[in-house]
């Protein structure tokens, strides 16, 4: 659906991006996972668009997606950000039924009012649908944001750590919805620092370190005890739970 | 969602009985008392339909039609473009402090004004001096837009201390402007400092009238987009905006809102500032209908303001700039404190 092919970013003058190739496929989960600052959201931004990639190509169903249109573009994937603020106090209803703007005049716009109640529902939010988003705690926030991104429906889906702000519970949630939508033909990319959360529930890992694509495969081949311990430079075991691959730091007693 | 509709439904009722008592009391105060019923008669006369009511003293129509229909009918377009403005500052700046008189947009305008006063420019005929009020105002809405705005938002500091800014140069541009000014040109320039409707005439209010009313349109169609625009440049960028042509297509629309209010009535701070917040606070704050409820909100204001300004002082017309800062100083306090007792203040 979307593919990369030999990308580069400069950014003032630095490369925090180079080389890198990668496919999104529709129905899988595809996490990026990676150190601090080794480009995992910069290649989310190249890959949904928002940035034009300084060398190399992005394309989405063969066309080059800095030639889509904006408004076209938003019915074909959406993005979740690290970062969620609104400034106004709009009710979290409102703010999810943004989610669907893309969709004004055409037919699918009939499916608005399902569309918002089915991601407040899937969101766990709808007791706090009255509530002004600028109440809400962090947590709530978050998914609310996650909710106006279910509601715009679109066949490819960027999350940027969907789960930095929640609690354990709404963390299984946010990753279940995820693999729920590339079983019904998505394609979700989704950018997470928990490894074994990544492990458990994506189909691919791509793991990037130092602006380069270290690694793309399954949870399997990807963590290795060489491998991880090499790119995020600390001791570690890994384990295995359900078949996936659970990574635990070592931790001595002090 | 409920609530905000039923309080939606009680703020028209409520602005329909301010703005039509408004009106009609505006109609008949003044030096020469009208009663509502020749104001009534005679506006039903004035539309085709001949009743008993329309008074036949000549006096009493020429002072409707000629002093008073007019001033109103000013009142009405400066509030709702004043109003409109700065509904859409705040959107574009995602601040609800941004208003055209406080971050200098207004003096930018009077600046722009006086320079064609002082310095006799006709070159564009009668509008010249409006042109300039224009000019003077997009400038300063680009120069307050470039400075104060990082990664897509504004800080309230920031945003206030580029107010600061802009209001200290324009004043300072206008206190040169007066002191090589001839006499006549000192006191066109005071009078805009000042603002006032005092005047006004059925042309220039049908200018502010036309302007007005598309520049409302155009921001009632543009509501939806404003909405998105809450939830960030990059958000709204991903639903499909296309933000930077927003931006700029709405500072062309500030200035041309608040340069045609200035440039026929001078400095009149605050209503941008007071209405929208005032109707955020009562139906929330969805642009499109928050828009329309502030031009219908800032016309009812404007008029009020107005009718006090001609008659808190028997045989004195005070400059409304004047009374509207006295209301709209106390307000902006108001909202600093209870933004400090909310989450501690803004910065």
């Amino acid at each position: 659906m979307i593919r990369a092919e030999g990308v580069g970013v400069d950014l003032g003058g630095t490369t925090v991006l180079s080389d890198v190739t990668l496919d999104v496929i529709p129905g899988e989960v595809l996490a990026l996972v990676g150190p601090n600052g080794a480009g995992k959201s910069t290649l989310l931004g190249v890959l949904s668009g928002e940035h034009p990639p300084t060398r190399g190509s992005v394309t989405l169903d063969g066309r080059p997606i800095a030639r889509i249109r904006s408004g076209e573009l938003a019915r074909l994937r959406s993005v979740l950000t690290q970062e969620n603020t609104v400034s106004f106090p709009f009710l979290v209803s409102e703010v999810v039924a943004m989610g669907r703007s893309p969709w004004a005049r055409t037919e699918e716009s009939r499916d608005d009012v399902d569309a918002v109640s089915a991601a407040l529902a899937a969101a766990d939010i709808t007791h706090l649908a009255d509530r002004r988003y600028t109440q809400l705690s962090g947590g709530e926030r978050a998914r609310v944001a996650f909710a106006r991104v279910l509601a715009q429906r679109t066949p490819v889906i960027f999350l940027d750590e969907p789960t930095a702000a929640l609690d354990l519970r709404h963390q299984e949630d946010v990753m279940r919805e995820a693999r729920r939508l590339a079983a019904a033909g998505a394609a979700v990319v989704v950018v997470l620092h928990d490894l074994s959360l990544a492990s458990a529930y994506a189909d691919r890992l791509a793991l990037v370190a130092s602006g380069r694509l270290d690694v793309a495969g399954t949870p399997a081949e990807v963590l290795t005890q060489e491998r991880v311990e090499r790119v995020y430079d600390v001791p570690v075991q890994l384990h295995v739970v359900g078949g996936r691959p659970v990574v635990v730091p070592v931790r001595t007693a002090t | 969602m409920t609530g905000r509709a039923a309080r939606a439904g009680v703020l028209s009722v409520v602005l329909a009985v301010v703005l039509v008592g408004g009106i009609v009391l505006s109609a008949v105060t003044g030096q020469l008392a009208i009663s509502p019923g020749e104001v009534v008669g005679s506006v039903l006369r004035g539309v085709g339909i001949p009743n008993q009511w329309a008074p036949d003293d000549r006096i009493i129509e020429s002072t409707l039609w000629v002093v008073r229909f007019p001033r109103i009918a000013m009142a009405l377009a400066v509030g709702a473009a004043l109003a409109v403005a700065g509904a859409v500052m705040q959107a574009i700046f995602g601040n609800p402090l941004a208003e055209p008189g406080v971050v200098g947009v207004s003096a930018g305008g009077a600046f722009g004004a006086s320079i064609a006063i002082v310095f006799g420019l006709t070159a564009l005929g009668t509008g010249t001096v409006a042109v300039f009020a224009f000019a003077g105002g997009l400038a300063a809405t680009l120069l307050v837009y470039f400075v104060s705005r990082a990664n897509g938002r504004t800080e309230v500091v920031t945003l206030l201390l580029t107010g600061i800014a802009v209001n200290a140069f324009a004043g300072a541009g206008l206190a040169f402007l007066i002191f090589v000014a001839d006499s006549g040109s000192r006191e066109q320039i005071v009078f805009w400092q000042l603002g006032s409707l005092n005047g006004s005439l059925w042309p220039e209010a049908g200018i502010v009238a036309v302007v007005t009313a598309i520049g409302t349109i155009v921001a009632i169609t543009l509501g939806r987009r404003y909405d998105l625009l809450a939830l960030g440049e990059r958000n709204a960028r991903h639903l499909g905006v296309n933000v930077e042509a927003l931006r700029i297509g709405s500072i062309v629309l500030v200035a041309l809102l608040t340069g045609v209010a200035v440039a026929f009535c001078g400095i009149i701070a605050f209503v941008g500032l007071v209405v929208p917040h005032v109707i955020r606070m009562a139906i929330g704050p969805a642009h499109r209908a928050l828009i329309v409820a502030s031009a219908v909100g800032g016309g009812a204001l404007m008029v009020l303001s107005d009718l006090l300004a001609r008659s808190l002082v028997a045989g004195s017309d005070l400059p409304i700039g004047l009374l509207t800062s006295l209301i709209g100083g106390p307000f902006f306090f108001y909202l600093l404190f209870r933004q400090r007792s909310k989450s501690g203040g803004w910065a």
